[in-house]
């Protein structure tokens, strides 16, 4: 048994930034465990450019972003353990990892970070009807194949969903040579950035079909074409408006889910909205010593946030390595007001905070001159106008420190999307 | 005169800007709910440019580099760009920044490399 004070799992974005933060707060027993060869996590292929504008204040790639983080990692003299796959993780932070190199290892941690990212959903949590023949990818899995693994995915295309990833996949998989036909969204709006929107699928001239769906799969050993069909306001195919496109791949952008299936496995209580852990103000799950940021704990848009989010799990995680569980005085417990989906975190202890505590939420539908306002017991203390707010774009609202020491002892802060 | 529309991407509100042009410059733009609209619609109608990420070969490996263009290419130009890119095999070492295409078809920008990959053994 190795005995570390603060080890991270994931060595992607969160994690690289919690073990920095980790470090510079003094703990100088850090270990990093990552599952691929390389640190760097979902980034590596992120070939495309729009990371580090918070961060950096530089439109820097995927790999450049991690890049930096990296760097700054090994300079520090950090270690990490890459090939390696962590098989639980206890109550008591016992961690078992297998590897090539290592084979079966036990740790010992004062404190963890979860950092384990997320996954795609893939066609079998859509039950679209059909064959199941090769050439049916999520998205991100494809932008793997093409640009670390160097497979090109195919040469006719459908896109399921208009999540960002799908949209900078069109554009991808236009640029590698293949044609993109469609990009079908089941909603009447677009799930990702305008931006995206415009320099992905318009540059191309690639059809973006709002209101429309998959309905069926056609081939029997690779994929031949999708029937495709526009939808009610129901989400229900409407008879008269099939239409079937030949092509040799469909590519499914179609949600993130955070990975938690260690942290289940250690008791973590899990939100039904987030899908990710419930976390206090300082990112601590409902284990002591267990702290959560970045993708396994809500999906961000901008690695920018997880990186902010990740260096205080880092920080915070230290200090329980350092001092142990602190006392604490009674929780405010933070709810999804009217518009609001999935805030983070869920609850806040105003005689803990020693800063302005982030609160971060999806609007649940696109709202025009709307303004997201803070209540703590009925009494509003904060209001932040936005001339637009949509679902594809995370909220990130700070409570002032002093806002929440005035209301120590209150029962309830929820945030509300007024329109 | 000329009229074009494009959607403005400087926020989530993608704002229709009707833009309207003579001897190909933009004399005004509608529908546009802040002064971004503008501005992008001028850089938009009258030169476009788009800054590319692709992928180049590397000798020995079947894994590909990423690369970049150091500076926004003329948009016109993205496709001839890339084939340039895609004819090109570089040879590890490769460093963050060095330069895997000069001049990419005649446009004055660089194509750099994204990330590093260590000399083959």
């Amino acid at each position: 048994m190795t005995e570390i004070d603060v080890l991270i799992i994931g060595g992607g974005p969160a994690g690289l930034a919690a073990a920095i933060a980790a470090h510079e707060a003094g703990c100088r027993k850090v270990l990093l465990l990552e599952r691929e060869p390389a640190l760097g996590g979902i980034l590596r292929q992120c070939i495309h450019a729009g990371f580090g504008m918070h961060v950096f204040k530089e439109d820097l790639t995927g790999p450049e972003y991690a890049h930096r983080f990296v760097q700054q990692f090994h300079a520090l003299g950090l270690s990490a353990q890459c090939n390696t796959m962590v098989l639980s993780v206890t109550p008591d932070r016992e961690v078992t990892t297998v590897s090539p190199t290592f084979g079966l290892q036990r740790f010992r941690a004062k404190a963890v970070v979860l950092a384990m990212g997320c996954r795609e959903r893939t066609r079998g949590a859509l039950r679209v009807p059909g064959w199941r023949p090769a050439g049916i990818y999520p998205a991100g899995l494809a932008q793997r194949f093409m640009n670390l693994d160097g497979w090109m995915p195919g040469r006719r295309v459908v896109i399921l969903g208009s999540g960002d990833i799908g949209l900078i996949m069109a554009r991808r998989m236009t640029l590698e040579g293949a044609q993109v036909l469609a990009c079908v969204e089941l909603m009447p709006f677009s799930s990702g950035l305008t931006r995206n929107v415009v320099q992905c699928l318009d540059d191309y001239d690639i059809p973006l079909l709002l209101s429309h769906t998959v309905i069926d799969i056609h081939g029997r050993e690779r994929l031949e074409a999708v029937t495709i069909a526009q939808v009610d306001d129901q989400r229900r195919p409407l008879p008269g408006t099939e239409q079937r496109l030949a092509c040799d791949t469909l590519l499914l952008s179609v949600g993130l889910i955070p990975e938690n299936e260690l942290s289940r496995a250690a008791g973590v209580g899990i939100s039904a909205i987030t899908c990710g852990p419930l976390v206090d103000e300082s990112l601590q799950t409902s284990v002591p010593g267990i702290f959560a940021c970045g993708n396994v704990l809500h999906v961000h848009d901008l690695v920018d946030h997880v990186t902010v989010e990740s260096e205080e799990a880092g920080r915070q995680a230290a200090r329980y390595a350092q001092e142990g569980q602190q006392a604490r005085g009674s929780d405010i417990r933070v709810r999804d007001g009217a518009g609001v989906r999935g805030l983070v975190p869920q609850t806040v202890c105003a005689a803990r905070v020693t800063d302005g505590v982030p609160l971060m939420f999806r609007p649940s539908a696109v709202f025009k001159d709307a303004a997201a306002v803070v209540r703590i017991d009925g009494e509003e203390v904060l209001r932040k106008r936005s001339r637009i707010m949509t679902p594809g774009e995370m909220v990130r609202l700070v409570v002032p420190k002093d806002t929440l020491e005035r209301h120590a002892g209150t029962a309830e802060l929820t945030v509300e999307v007024e329109s | 005169m000329s009229e074009q529309t494009l959607t403005c991407i400087g926020c989530p509100m993608g704002c229709r800007l009707r833009v309207t042009l003579e001897d190909g410059q933009v004399t005004a733009v509608d529908g546009a709910a802040c002064g971004r609209g503008a501005v992008y619609a001028r850089q938009e109608c009258v030169c476009p440019t788009r800054h590319i990420s692709t992928l180049a070969r590397v000798r020995g490996r079947r894994e590909p580099l990423s690369v970049k263009t150091a500076q926004p290419i003329p948009k016109a130009m993205i496709f001839a760009c890339v084939e340039e890119i895609h004819r090109t095999c570089v040879t590890p070492p490769v460093k963050i920044g060095d330069v895997i295409v000069e001049n990419v078809c005649g446009t004055g920008v660089d194509v750099v490399a994204t990330m590093e990959i260590e000399a083959a053994e």
